[in-house]
């Protein structure tokens, strides 16, 4: 029966035992052990987080490094395409203007060779018209050398006046 | 197997060697061999712990007796197991049952089952059916069988727990080695799966101290149990007045920290018709009770019954008288030891994880 019953002398060694037990277990062991686990998985947690922060910022980082790089081959494909733009267009422009120019001087050309060309025609003309003169001097003043041809020819010229 | 003591093991031994080899024995010693009054004589506390050798005369270590008893009263249990032997007959069963009785400073005690009494004017012990009737109990504080196992298992404790902080203190907060590698792992399941677990809204801190504290307490304890030699051996966690007390200190731990929502469930359980209520308050306030009665008698059942199972299969070979039983029963009690070891954890696991539980329950915060 007494394997049932509290026996108060053991009662007390094991209270006094037990109580100095869990304030010096507390004291020295749990506190400084779980004081140390403590602060190890705050350290864990810590470094976790940051290796989670820096992927995060690699990854913006990369996210930022491939828009940047992407601007910048859509600036060198403009810049590319402009150059060649205005490459072509200097090139069309100067087509243009050599056209223009040959154009002008071809047209300059066939100007000055037409006054050039008229001025002849003039001197010609003018030539032709004083050689002719001269030559119908000539021919007057042999045709004229006499009375009667000087007649004939005031016939001749009346007659035709009269026709009229 | 713990309390298996040697003396009776070597006693027996010998008394199956002259059986045996067919000697006639006329050795006193050889009297009938009583399995449960001596399995019961090695599971209770005791003022003596025997090593080796005969019952009387053999090697023990008499543990100091203290007595509160018109001033304090010191001096060792020899003075009671060398003092006279007494005799008294048993007012009902007519027995003639044989006590201790002290001499020198022991002088007007006597030892009867492992208790000290007074003795009566006549000198004598007056029992009744067993039991001493009439004559008074002086205070007794010894250091007993249980007490020394007490202070052992504790400084065992306390010692592996100091090296394991000391390593943190030496090398802060790094991943452990030696004995704090060992030891952490238990006592984060102590903190993580026991009180975490139980206790919620993040209160358990403040009880993972007494948590840890009572899990290694009672595993190192039924461990120290199971060695079958000094100083293991007693059986301390299997004792009624260890268990009672730790599972005091899960109630009163309950009871300081309950809360407003512990006591409206105990009172007033939501959800439960008023009509009810007189019905439902004493079944919980009994329950209050019950629960920590539970945790007392479990653990000291648990562990007692390993060392009653123990005992009980070793005696087989006394009860036979012969050796050859022993390869029935050794490899029995080895099995059933081998199953304390895992029946040691488990009721340290148990109770702490209870204890956990009924505190969790007396913290829980309303959630409706």
């Amino acid at each position: 029966m007494d394997l049932v019953l509290p026996d108060f002398g053991l009662l007390f060694w094991t209270g006094l035992v037990f109580c100095s037990l869990l304030f010096l277990l507390a004291k020295f062991a749990w506190k400084p052990i779980l004081g140390a686990v403590n602060a190890r998985e705050e350290k864990i947690a810590e470094a976790l987080d940051l290796a989670e922060k820096t992927k995060a910022e690699m990854k913006t980082l990369k996210a930022e490094n491939e828009a940047l790089l992407k601007e910048a081959r859509a600036e060198r494909d403009k810049m590319l395409k402009d150059a060649k733009k205005q490459a072509d267009s200097f090139i069309d422009d100067s087509k243009g203007k050599a056209k223009e120019e040959a154009q002008k001087i071809i047209t300059d050309a066939r100007d000055s060779i037409q006054n050039e060309k008229n001025a002849a025609i003039t001197e010609l003309k003018s030539h032709v018209g004083a050689l002719s003169i001269e030559i119908a001097e000539k021919i007057i003043q042999n045709e004229l050398s006499k009375d009667e041809k000087q007649k004939a020819l005031v016939d001749k010229i009346l007659d035709k006046t009269n026709m009229n | 197997m713990s309390s298996f003591s040697l003396h009776r093991f070597l006693l027996i031994t010998c008394v199956c060697f002259f059986f045996t080899n067919a000697f006639s024995s006329t050795n006193k010693e050889e009297k009938e061999f009583n399995v449960g009054e001596m399995i019961m004589h090695h599971v209770k506390d005791a003022h003596e712990w025997h090593l080796w050798g005969p019952e009387h005369g053999g090697t023990s270590i008499y543990l100091p007796v203290i007595l509160y008893d018109n001033g304090l009263k010191m001096f060792s249990s020899c003075h009671f197991y060398h003092g006279s032997e007494g005799t008294s007959i048993d007012h009902k069963t007519h027995k003639t049952l044989h006590y201790y009785k002290g001499s020198g400073p022991a002088e007007g005690y006597a030892l009867f089952h492992e208790k000290i009494y007074k003795l009566d004017s006549k000198n004598q012990l007056q029992i009744e059916d067993g039991h001493v009737h009439g004559n008074t109990k002086p205070f007794d504080v010894s250091i007993t069988k249980n007490v020394i196992s007490l202070f052992v298992g504790s400084l065992l404790l306390f010692l592996i727990m100091f090296s394991a902080a000391r390593f943190y203190k030496k090398n802060g907060a790094v991943a452990p080695k030696g004995i704090a590698k060992f030891m952490e792992p238990l006592i984060l399941f102590v903190r993580d799966d026991i009180a975490k677990e139980n206790i919620k809204h993040n209160k358990h801190h403040r009880y993972v101290p007494y948590l840890t504290t009572i899990f290694f307490f009672i595993w190192i304890n039924n461990l120290l149990g199971l060695i079958p030699i000094f100083p293991g051996g007693a059986n301390l966690t299997g004792n009624i007045t260890v268990t009672m007390f730790l599972a005091l200190c899960t109630l009163f731990l309950t009871l300081i920290s309950s809360n407003k929502n512990y006591w409206m469930h105990i009172f007033a359980t939501p959800g439960v018709p008023i009509a009810l209520l007189p019905i439902m308050i004493p079944i919980e306030i009994v329950g209050i009770f019950t629960k920590p009665f539970a945790l007392m008698i479990r653990l000291f059942a648990n562990i007692t019954a390993g060392h009653i199972i123990i005992l009980a299969l070793i005696s087989i070979i006394f009860i036979n008288k012969n050796v050859a039983w022993g390869a029935l029963s050794v490899p029995m009690a080895l099995f059933i030891s081998v199953l304390e070891l895992l029946v040691a954890a488990l009721q340290a696991y148990l109770f702490a994880m209870l204890s956990a539980l009924f505190i969790g329950a007396a913290v829980e915060e309303a959630h409706h």
